[in-house]
């Protein structure tokens, strides 16, 4: 008998209603996100602003959707990255262990020595800023050792129970063990990890962009929106709200599901 | 769970906090508690200042580390220690050039010898009586080519024969005629035999220097034997308030009673209690335009560029319609060589721009890159609104934000640019120091502007010593860089100084000075 679980719930749909916010901007938004002059500048929400315009009279609710599909696609990539190069990295040196292991996990350590942003920011500084590919490349670098780490972990303890022994008799491969019999067995840890490392991301891109380094504007992006409102907090509050709280939500809601998940996970096991 | 998700919001929120974000304004990002007040010999509070005549002056950024004004390098410095030191001559608000240690001067008929007679009773701050010898020594000591590294050498000086006449004259015998040398005549006249110039510096200005505090202050007072009007205030206060976002907050809380170079943003918060005076920086913002870079290469691009940009448009999103427009590479402050006509050679015309595009065979438009330093956020917000613009002609433009160091290295000296919108001013107060740089062979030409005419033009200037010839010379350089489109002229932008109520008088030099000496009480 399944428990209710409200975070899995509340979060499903948090993200839900969000997700598809920003899959209708794709194809459909109030203003045209960059038109300036789209109405008055600075005026508050309204039914023809919902959210107000920023200073360039550019409609906020536009670019919040806009900005949002960014940063939503960003981190998807990103913890896409991350999660396989540090999923495989972490199976075949957790499996297998020995001296590749040994120094792969050191070179992680290495990495998680540096503070995340910090790391990205060189990355990308050595990459060139203001391409998005790029961004996604430093941050899923930066993601790579905590996702190796954790994938090692499970490897290792999942290595000697019976069921990965009994098909190692029966001639299985390695990689037919590693992939088949023990990753879907790492689900109830993988997944709420995933949540946390999207949520990383997402955080991580709009602190990028704040510091002018992510998207490049006009594009509209979460972090630059901030960074372009916190000027005008005093005048202007909405614009930071707006913004602020679209991000808040975003990563609550996923926040939340990865809460739900690890206990679901729990449950189980 | 939950618990991490808070600390990722705190965490974001001291990142916002620590690193003061691409739109904080504070040029170099630093943080620091700036804002206590200094010694105990700081009169407290703004109304027992104001009894004492005594004034505190918000700066964002710290003096040079040495304050010898013959190694300045920050403009900041040059700002406040213009208090302190003179010349020969010293400029005025209307760019005029005015007799200061020098009562007098003469230029000889070949324009080869300069005759200054000094002022009498003139006295530096330690109390010593300024000497024709002191004058030879401070202009050798920056002409001269063994001097200490960290000197600055003026061109102007070296082979420059400076002797004594008299008691009170010093003669300046050149090579070749330099029609601008009197203008290198404001540079500072120092004491002969002093050494300590670069910690306690000591000059014939109307305020005299008392004491620094790194990071934190500068300390100035009047000068009681100073030769000409005294000023009313009898002591300054600079305070060094490094963070942006300190900057409203000092004035508020009465620790600065001024506060130059302030934004839009920042005036419409500063409530009750202050005034604000409106000037100009002094700079040319433009769309800088790489004349050697396809499709700039082409007189036609560069036009279709001037008539598909709406600057008045710039101004209205951008600056809260403050700014003043330009048509060419000399600002208004410059009144004699400014030439008003210009400003409106393109007017936005996107049907103009069109038909240009389609003549140079970019019927579609084109894809381009606008270097912006991204520091500055006047510049990143002045290319966003050309991005839209352009759309409207089918020009796609992105924008490339970079450091200031990597534009500095990369766009300008190097000049591996296309396009940049930036603001570019003149070192000293000359209408050579604005046009020099878009003759083909100048260093600094970093657009790569290639014009015989305008060559030509300019070797004319330099020959010709009557001062209305020369004036006309240099007003046509500027319509030449109008007519070929150099770059897309956009405007001077507006400098806002937040002056607190009960206080009068700080003018605009078209120099990056701040006067004190014109400060005064009403009350």
């Amino acid at each position: 008998m399944k428990k209710r679980n409200p975070y899995l719930t509340v979060g499903l749909v948090m993200t839900g209603i969000l997700t598809a916010l920003i899959v209708l901007g794709f194809f459909w938004t109030p203003y045209d996100p960059n038109a300036m002059a789209a109405g008055p500048k600075l005026t508050g929400p309204s039914l023809a602003h919902l959210m107000g315009t920023d200073s360039f009279g550019r409609d906020i609710f536009s670019r919040v959707l806009k900005g949002a599909g960014t940063t939503y696609g960003i981190a998807l990539c990103t913890v896409a990255v991350g999660a396989v190069c540090g999923t495989v990295l972490g199976a075949v040196t957790g499996y297998f262990g020995g001296i590749v292991d040994d120094v792969l996990m050191r070179l992680g350590d290495v990495l998680t020595a540096f503070p995340s942003i910090l790391l990205a920011l060189v990355v990308i500084s050595l990459l060139g800023p203001g391409k998005t590919g790029n961004v996604i490349l430093a941050l899923g670098l930066v993601f790579i050792p905590s996702f190796a780490r954790m994938a090692r972990g499970t490897y290792a303890g999942l290595r000697e129970v019976n069921y990965v022994k009994s098909a190692r008799l029966m001639g299985a491969s390695s990689s037919r063990i590693l992939w088949r019999h023990i990753l879907p067995n790492t689900w109830s840890v993988l997944l709420p990890a995933l949540t946390i490392g999207f949520n990383n991301a997402v955080l991580a891109e709009a602190s990028m962009s704040y510091l002018c380094i992510g998207v490049t504007p006009p594009d509209a992006s979460l972090g630059y929106m901030l960074s372009e409102s916190q000027g005008m907090f005093m005048s202007a509050p909405w614009y930071a709200l707006g913004t602020g709280l679209t991000l808040v939500w975003m990563v609550f809601g996923v926040g939340l599901i990865g809460e739900g998940l690890q206990r679901r996970g729990g449950g189980e096991v | 769970m939950k618990k991490r998700i808070l600390t990722l919001l705190a965490a974001v929120c001291l990142l916002s906090a620590v690193l003061s974000g691409c739109g904080g304004g504070s040029q170099n990002g630093t943080t620091g508690t700036t804002d206590q007040s200094t010694a105990n010999t700081q009169t407290e509070g703004p109304a027992a200042r104001a009894a004492a005549g005594e004034l505190n002056v918000g700066i964002a950024q710290d003096l040079d580390s040495s304050l010898d004004p013959h190694k300045t390098v920050k403009a900041g410095t040059r700002e406040v220690m213009f208090n302190v030191f003179e010349g020969l001559l010293k400029p005025d608000a209307s760019g005029n050039l005015n007799p200061a240690v020098a009562e007098s001067y003469t230029v000889s008929e070949d324009h080869l010898l300069y005759t200054f007679k000094l002022r009498a009773g003139v006295k530096f701050h330690n109390g010593q009586e300024v000497t024709p010898e002191d004058v030879i020594w401070s202009y050798q000591r920056c002409g001269d080519a063994n001097a200490p590294a960290d000197i600055i050498q003026v061109a102007a000086f070296a082979n420059v024969e400076m002797y004594q006449e008299g008691d009170d004259t010093v003669c300046f015998q050149l090579q070749e005629p330099n029609n601008e040398f009197a203008s290198y005549l404001t540079t500072a006249v120092l004491p002969k035999d002093y050494t300590e110039q670069d910690t306690a510096p000591v000059g014939t200005g109307p305020f005299k220097f008392v004491s620094r505090t790194a990071q934190e202050s500068v300390v100035l007072e009047r000068f009681d034997d100073y030769w000409g009007e005294k000023p009313d205030l009898t002591k300054v206060t600079y305070k060094i308030i490094e963070n942006a976002d300190s900057i409203l907050l000092s004035l508020q809380s009465g620790a600065v009673d001024v506060f130059a170079h302030l934004t839009t943003n920042q005036i419409q918060q500063l409530g009750d209690g202050f005034h604000v005076e409106e000037g100009t920086m002094n700079l040319v913002q433009a769309l800088y335009l790489n004349n050697a870079e396809k499709p700039f290469d082409d007189v036609r691009v560069r036009q279709a560029l001037c008539y598909a940009i709406d600057r008045q448009q710039i101004l209205d999103l951008a600056f809260d319609g403050y700014g003043t427009l330009l048509g060419s590479s000399m600002y208004p402050a410059f009144s004699k060589y400014f030439d008003d006509e210009l400003t409106n050679y393109y007017t936005y015309n996107t049907e103009k721009a069109k038909e240009l595009l389609t003549e140079a065979g970019y019927p579609n438009g084109f894809d381009m890159t606008i270097t912006v330093p991204s520091n500055y956020q006047s510049h990143m917000d002045t290319a966003q609104v050309i991005v839209e613009q352009l759309k409207a002609v089918g020009i796609n433009a992105a924008i490339q934000p970079v450091t200031w160091e990597s534009w500095v290295q990369d766009t300008y000296s190097n000049r591996q640019f296309q396009s940049t919108v930036v603001g570019v001013d003149a070192s000293n107060m000359t209408a050579r120091a604005m046009l020099e740089r878009f003759v083909s062979t100048a260093s600094r030409d970093f657009i790569n502007y290639n014009n015989a005419d305008y060559d030509a033009l300019f070797a004319q200037a330099q020959a010709c010593y009557d001062d209305g010839e020369q004036t006309a010379l240099y007003r046509a350089m500027e319509k030449n860089l109008a007519e070929n489109a150099a770059n897309v002229y956009i405007q001077d932008m507006a400098d806002f100084v937040a002056v607190r109520d009960g206080l009068e008088g700080p003018s605009f030099y078209p120099i990056y000075v701040l006067d004190l000496s014109t400060i005064h009480y009403t009350k």
